[in-house]
């Protein structure tokens, strides 16, 4: 049984997993974006983007998966129907890369932000350019100011991914709580703490190594 | 012809004048310093020098080219205004160094970048001048340092090599060494005096009385955003003829 259960729940792992990298593939970059968007002279960029993120960090992603997956079937445009788990998977995905990106764009944001001025005018100065401040200047600065607080979202997204489940998306939780309703089985929903633990630890020790590589300048 | 001409320069934020129609001039190889309470517009004015403000009013004009002038509105380049920048040098009150860059790297990092093609023959030239300005500096030791590692007196020799590093035609700082304990200021005036020596062009905008007296050619004491008296530093310092002037420097009983 012990084995059955593993590999059913390494199953389920691995939507987590894939959950989980393809949110942080997208929302990385999407989230860079809306920071310069939320940052922007431009008020008609800044304030829509602005309000997206208080709407998205004010409410609920459980309530989030739920308005992105039933929602378009209420409007008459049941996109995600049809196409079974994959439809499941992808409103999931849709959700959590939309949520992810606004957390993801204030820790940005608030690690451009905390360059000095200084440190611009400093380049400027020194005759560079301004895409030359940005690369040789201001990058590495903002990179180690966000790593704590990146690693701290990112580790969240790992446990958050198991919300997925009120969709019904096969991941790991899904996959454990299947045992409880077949078999009457409750350890194996117990035992996917494991898995969390393990994949948590290996990120934990990941960005202790960035944060350490970076730690020779203050 | 005067290396810096500075005529009528017009600075306003929102509403408030900062400067009023400052105009000097001064010669290659002469130090300037710059006295003045608090708010009088020191600062505001090395930065509209160093084109981080534009000025509302006035032109700059450095070896009768004419880098700057508010009646002609004119949309610049970034790469124009780079090259106009050039001219001057900047020293911070606070050093913005860069931090994850070792005191040699913070000199050669803007000369490397400025290179056309970076071969190795250019590359090593920038190295050498850079060792050479920090050994100037009294740093030959500290060349691999991060700022975090260096106390505040070397950090902004650091600085001033770095400003050094691209030759300006005039070297400006501002208040060097007002971020400093008293302990370290001596060691920054030291080079700057020496820098004064070697007729650098220099703009110096302190509060170290007895040194702006020592070094400077020409003493330009600013009040509420004009200059309310220049002269020699004989003329400003022992015999000032603006009452105004003469208050502000009996507030500095012990010039050193
Ligand atoms: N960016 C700014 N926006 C608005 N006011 C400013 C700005 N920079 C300076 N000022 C004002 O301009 C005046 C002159 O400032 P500053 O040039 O820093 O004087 P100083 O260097 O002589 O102390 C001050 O009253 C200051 O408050
Ligand atoms: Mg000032």
């Amino acid at each position: 049984m012990f084995i059955t259960v593993t590999l059913q729940l390494l199953q389920g792992f691995a939507k987590t997993v894939e959950l989980f990298a393809l949110t942080l593939l997208f929302s990385l970059p999407l989230g860079l974006l809306l920071s310069l968007g939320s940052m922007s002279r431009a008020k008609i960029l800044k304030y829509p983007i602005k309000f997206l993120i208080w709407v998205i960090r004010g409410t609920p992603l459980m309530l989030q998966l739920m308005v992105i997956f039933y929602g378009p079937g209420l409007l008459g445009n049941p996109v995600w129907n049809g196409m079974g788990n994959t439809g499941r998977f992808a409103a999931a995905l849709v959700a959590f890369v939309i949520n992810y990106s606004c957390y993801f764009s204030e820790i940005y944001r608030g690690g451009i932000q905390s360059v000095p001025v200084g440190q611009y005018e400093a380049g400027q100065v020194l005759g560079m350019t301004r895409g030359q401040i940005f690369r040789k200047v201001v990058l590495l600065q903002v990179i180690k100011r966000i790593v704590p607080p990146m690693s701290n979202e990112i580790i969240t997204l790992v446990k958050d991914t198991s919300l997925a489940n009120v969709i019904s998306v096969t991941e790991i939780i899904f996959m454990g709580n299947s045992f409880t309703k077949s078999n009457g089985l409750i350890w194996p929903l117990f035992y996917t703490g494991v898995f969390y633990l393990l994949f948590c630890g290996l990120l934990t020790i990941l960005f202790g190594y960035i944060e350490k590589k970076l730690s020779y300048f203050r | 012809m005067a290396l810096l001409e500075v005529s009528h320069i017009e600075k306003n934020f929102e509403n408030t004048k900062v400067l009023k129609d400052i105009s000097f001039q001064m010669e290659e190889g002469q130090a300037v310093s710059i006295i003045g309470s608090s708010g009088s517009g020191k600062t505001t004015l090395l930065r509209c020098l160093n084109f981080l403000e534009v000025p509302d009013g006035g032109t700059i004009t450095v070896r009768g080219e004419k880098l700057f002038d508010a009646s002609e509105k004119a949309q610049e380049s970034e790469e124009e205004l780079r090259k106009k920048r050039l001219h001057f040098g900047l020293v911070f009150q606070n050093f913005n160094l860069f931090p994850q860059y070792t005191a040699l790297e913070n000199v050669t990092l803007a000369p490397k970048l400025a290179l056309e093609k970076p071969d190795s023959e250019s590359l090593g030239r920038i190295e050498a001048h850079g060792r050479e300005l920090l050994r100037k500096m009294g740093l030959e030791n500290r060349e691999n340092n991060y700022p975090h590692q260096l106390s505040g007196g070397q950090q902004q020799r650091v600085a001033i090599a770095r400003a050094l590093a691209l030759q300006p035609d005039i070297l400006c700082f501002d208040e060097p060494t007002s971020a400093l304990d008293p302990m370290l200021t001596g060691e920054v005036l030291k080079v700057i005096r020496s820098l004064a020596e070697q007729h650098t062009t220099m703009i110096i905008v302190t509060h170290e009385m007895g040194f702006a007296r020592d070094v400077s050619d020409q003493v330009i004491f600013m009040d509420k955003g004009v200059i309310a008296e220049q002269g020699t530093p004989e003329e400003i310092f022992t015999k000032p003829k603006e009452e105004k002037t003469r208050q502000f420097l009996s507030g500095y009983t012990n010039p050193n």
